[in-house]
């Protein structure tokens, strides 16, 4: 999964949908996570990376990475990269 | 650069809650880095706040209702003509147009009055009653739509349609029917405003977008805007939208303008289903009166079509902004009672 190329993410965390007009603002750690994902870093590696940075225990990190994911495939602002995702 | 002076008549003065295009035509003429317009309005009720704004409108005519027809039309063109010298005319009102497009052609010869509307041909196939055959004309997907002239015909749309449906007047107006006693309601409230037939149109679920358009009559795009509302009136009227980077919309649009040779705006209502096809749902020919939204993004549509109808060669616009966003707002202006006066007996201020 990466974000969509047309996607505008600010340093606030406000994110426009150039293709729908919607835009929604997700709070600093989501704004970590999709700049993550713009740079194209996969789903593991970013669970690592929060893990390392945030005291936090695996299992949340799963559950949380996995409905913040589902949230953003519903804003549809991302898509799927099979090469990366396999 | 000096501005070449011109005079330019324009129409759809209300600003209302269901807002006509006149006050946003007029802002994107008085905009153009390239003519000085001189404003002329021309109103169909006294109470038109477009007649007051005098930092836009210099002198405001009244004139007579389309039902009036093309003679009481033209008598008063001529007279406000005689005034005013009028170089341009911009119709903005859907039940107006037929007039004016019937008298173009002496405007400009007798008068020396010039515009640039879509043929009759054109007119009369995008009615929303014909609206299907335009579809299969051009390629382009339409909901399915059935006109009806009785209230008796909404018993028996169970047999073509499901609901809900759309229920909507020849000009204006259109409400969701979730079963056949609504569809009944609505049909007697449009037709009592609009009159005959109604249009039932199937529904079509999805994100409802907007283009405002201007063709050149010969298959041009010469620019587009498309727009997503982000609030709406209880009218289904925009009070807030933003313009949207949507590739497909944009080729539908050059496709139609190109398949139809368009000429003259238009705002193209559509709606994108969740799978991502889109539906044409209706053509208005005429600017909307969001049109200001496209001048704030980049592209000067009543300057363009300014230009066309003074016969000059204008490049189609190539880009705009996309996230650009309008947020309508009412104001209420204060007025001497000696204007109101002045326009409701002289027919002039």
């Amino acid at each position: 999964m990466k974000i969509k190329k047309n996607i505008a993410l600010s340093d606030t965390g406000f994110v426009f949908n150039p293709a729908s007009g919607d835009s929604f603002s997700v709070n600093p750690i989501g704004l970590e996570i999709m700049k993550l994902l713009q740079e194209n870093k996969g789903h593991e590696v970013i669970k690592k990376h929060l893990l390392e940075t945030y005291s936090v225990d695996k299992d949340t990190i799963e559950k949380d990475f996995y409905d913040f994911a589902k949230m953003l495939e519903q804003f549809k602002v991302t898509e799927t990269d099979e090469k990366k995702e396999s | 650069m000096k501005r070449k002076k011109v005079n330019v008549a324009v129409t759809g003065l209300n600003n209302v809650d269901s807002p006509g295009p006149g006050i946003p035509v007029v802002r994107g003429l008085l905009d153009s880095k390239e003519y000085d317009v001189r404003i002329i309005g021309l109103s169909y009720d006294a109470l038109e706040p477009g007649i007051y704004m005098h930092e836009l409108i210099a002198k405001t005519y009244q004139i007579p209702l389309p039902s009036a027809g093309q003679n009481s039309l033209m008598e008063r063109l001529r007279y406000i003509n005689s005034i005013e010298k009028i170089d341009v005319i911009i119709p903005n009102f859907d039940a107006e147009l037929f007039n004016f497009i019937k008298l173009a052609d002496t405007l400009e010869m007798e008068l020396g009055i010039r515009s640039f509307l879509p043929t009759l041909e054109q007119f009369e196939e995008r009615q929303k009653y014909n609206l299907p055959e335009f579809g299969k004309k051009y390629d382009i997907n339409i909901p399915k739509s059935k006109t009806i002239h009785s209230v008796a015909e909404i018993k028996n749309l169970y047999q073509e349609f499901t609901y809900p449906l759309v229920v909507k007047g020849k000009f204006y107006d259109a409400s969701v029917a979730y079963n056949a006693d609504q569809a009944t309601s609505y049909f007697h409230k449009i037709s009592s405003k609009w009159g005959l037939p109604i249009i039932i149109q199937e529904f079509a679920y999805g994100t409802e977008v907007n283009v405002t358009a201007v063709g050149d009559g010969r298959g041009n795009t010469i620019g587009a805007v498309p727009m997503r509302k982000q609030f709406i009136t209880d009218k289904g009227k925009a009070w807030a939208g933003i313009t949207l980077e949507d590739g497909d919309l944009m080729d539908l649009t050059r496709k139609l303008m190109k398949n139809s040779k368009w000429k003259g705006p238009c705002e193209l209502e559509m709606i994108r289903t969740n799978e991502g096809e889109i539906y044409l749902i209706e053509i208005n020919p005429r600017f909307p009166a969001w049109v200001y939204l496209a001048v704030g993004a980049g592209q000067n549509h009543p300057e363009a079509l300014l230009k066309l109808a003074l016969g000059e060669k204008v490049k189609p616009f190539t880009k705009y902004e996309t996230g650009k966003m309008f947020i309508r707002y009412s104001y209420d202006m204060i007025c001497d009672l000696k204007e109101f006066e002045t326009i409701s007996t002289l027919g002039e201020l």
